[in-house]
């Protein structure tokens, strides 16, 4: 039952963008935990609520290593308001797919982006007013 | 460089199997339960094949079954003795907890069908004892089933003293010899099975291919009806070709096992040595009693997949435990029962080798996997947080 991976979830795997550690972060998001094998740490330096860098660390399987590799893409450069506007699927989109069994990944990436904006939102005195997903309820990690 | 060191999900079919099965396949066509000279060509083969391979074993002719796999030959063996076990009154049957899926899901199927099962808890080294066994016979015990070596963490179990317990307390013992066949060397006679299932691609033979050893007087239950095939108990015509590939593939084997358990052994503990300098590992499975090809290790703050995908990219092909390469939420079942939590089990890595691998090989994967390991290390979170 070998899965089959997009050319493009094998590039991000192979050669992750923005891998590392921000010390002086403005905002920091950890999702996942180690029992289920996937665990994405988000870090974010934002100037006048645009993203200027991230930085990601991730321990999981290839599709995590990607989706978080893609994710920080995604958002980078961006407004806060249209980070927050990133979805699990469009993250899916951009790597061509992954496998049914690895849809859970992207909405992984998707929760480390929000978990880390919930941290810059608390940190301004901001309401969180969208899922910060430190509270949700998704079983091991999400899965569906 | 390409390394294939997943020897224990599969091997490389041997020149000498290869060649008998192209030879069968252009011209050993008849059918063996043909009266005319292509059938009684056909016939003879097999009869030499079987008888061939049952000597190895230390059984006689009629005591081995061909079957279509490893798989099928644990479910008829369990089966059976469910069966002649139901017919006593006696519907409870005892395994461990690393048994390959053949065997528990098998047992799980019975217990959905009223039978008992017993799972034995393995020690951390993945051994079961013969004290164990016996102290879990009961009087409706129909069935031990204990396998006689680990896919994934390669234990060897003592098998001729759990057989030696079940002989005397009357109980039928059946062992799933699929890795050990051809690799170890096992005697029914001596030590005193009852039952054992092997598989032809697991020691260079052709894929569909198995056996069951079945000692005489033991009334296997019919699996297939349809034909007098295998004494009438599995029917349907004889994949003669592949049969003869596996019994040209097991004798040549076991003919050579002991070079090749030297040989395969040197290149194990070469590689178990050189794997255990990265730091935060764990060698599974118990260091000397283990399958001379199998290395398994769990790495610490990484994840198997990701591990078994970068080394592809290496060229190295080798398996891992994770719930990512297993299909399913958990990590792998044997490593949960040797009581490694599944942060740690997810982190798993199997190199599984074999007569093929050369001492090159060995020294390729020990520059490759710690730089692998290292480099998912640099990005993993959870290593962060322990090295900082």
């Amino acid at each position: 039952m070998a899965m089959e991976y997009s050319e493009k979830v094998m590039e991000h795997f192979a050669h992750p963008h923005n891998v590392g550690v921000i010390e002086d972060a403005d905002a920091v998001g950890e999702v996942g935990n180690a029992k289920c094998g996937d665990i994405m740490r988000m870090y974010l330096k934002i100037e006048n609520d645009v993203i200027v860098d991230v930085k990601f660390q991730t321990f999981g399987c290839a599709s995590a290593i990607a989706t978080s590799s893609i994710a920080t893409d995604m958002i980078k450069g961006k407004p806060v308001s249209e980070a927050l506007a990133l979805t699990n699927q469009a993250v899916v989109e951009a790597l061509d797919g992954l496998p049914a069994v690895k849809v859970h990944c992207s909405v992984l990436a998707e929760q480390a982006v929000k978990a880390a904006l919930a941290d810059y939102y608390r940190k301004q005195g901001r309401e969180v007013d969208f899922c910060d997903c430190d509270t949700c309820e998704g079983g091991c990690c999400g899965h569906e | 460089m390409f390394v294939y060191a997943d020897n224990a999900a599969t091997t490389a079919m041997s020149p000498v199997a290869i060649q008998t099965m192209e030879r069968a396949l252009e011209s050993m066509y008849g059918n063996p339960s043909s009266l005319h000279q292509k059938g009684r060509e056909a016939n003879l083969a097999m009869i030499d094949a079987r008888r061939a391979m049952a000597e190895r074993l230390g059984a006689e002719e009629r005591e081995l079954y061909f079957t279509g796999c490893g798989t099928e030959a644990d479910n008829w063996a369990i089966r059976s003795a469910a069966r002649l076990g139901a017919e006593k009154g006696k519907r409870h049957l005892i395994t461990t907890a690393i048994e390959h899926h053949a065997v528990l899901h098998t047992m799980a199927a019975l217990e959905r069908e009223g039978y008992e099962v017993t799972y034995l808890p393995v020690s951390p080294e993945g051994l079961v004892t013969a004290e164990q066994v016996a102290a879990a016979i009961r009087e409706d015990t129909c069935l031990v089933s204990v396998m006689y070596a680990n896919n994934e963490i390669g234990t060897i179990m003592p098998i001729p003293a759990i057989g030696k317990v079940c002989r005397e307390r009357g109980v039928l013992f059946h062992t799933d010899a699929v890795q050990a066949a051809a690799h170890l060397p096992i005697n029914v006679v001596e030590q005193d099975i009852d039952m054992l299932s092997l598989s032809g691609h697991k020691f260079h033979g052709p894929k569909g291919t198995g056996a069951l050893y079945c000692r005489k007087g033991i009334r296997l239950a019919p699996f297939i009806e349809g034909g007098a095939q295998e004494r009438g108990k599995r029917a349907g015509t004889e994949a003669l070709p592949a049969i003869l590939a596996m019994s040209a593939a097991f004798c040549e084997a076991c003919d050579h096992m002991e070079e090749n358990m030297a040989r395969v052994t040197a290149l194990r503990d070469k590689l178990i040595e050189g794997l255990r300098t990265i730091p935060k590992c764990r060698l599974n499975g118990h260091p000397t009693q283990r399958l001379p090809g199998n290395v398994s290790f769990c790495f610490e703050g990484i994840e198997g997949e990701s591990l078994l995908l970068r080394l592809d990219m290496a060229g190295i092909c080798a398996s891992s435990g994770s719930a990512c390469t297993s299909g399913s939420l958990d990590p792998s079942h044997v490593l949960l029962a040797l009581g490694l939590p599944h942060e740690i089990a997810h982190g798993s890595l199997r190199l599984s080798l074999c007569e093929y691998n050369t001492e090159e090989e060995v020294d390729y994967m020990l520059q490759q996997v710690p730089q692998v390991v290292a480099t998912l290390r640099e990005m993993s979170p959870v290593w962060y947080k322990m090295t900082h």
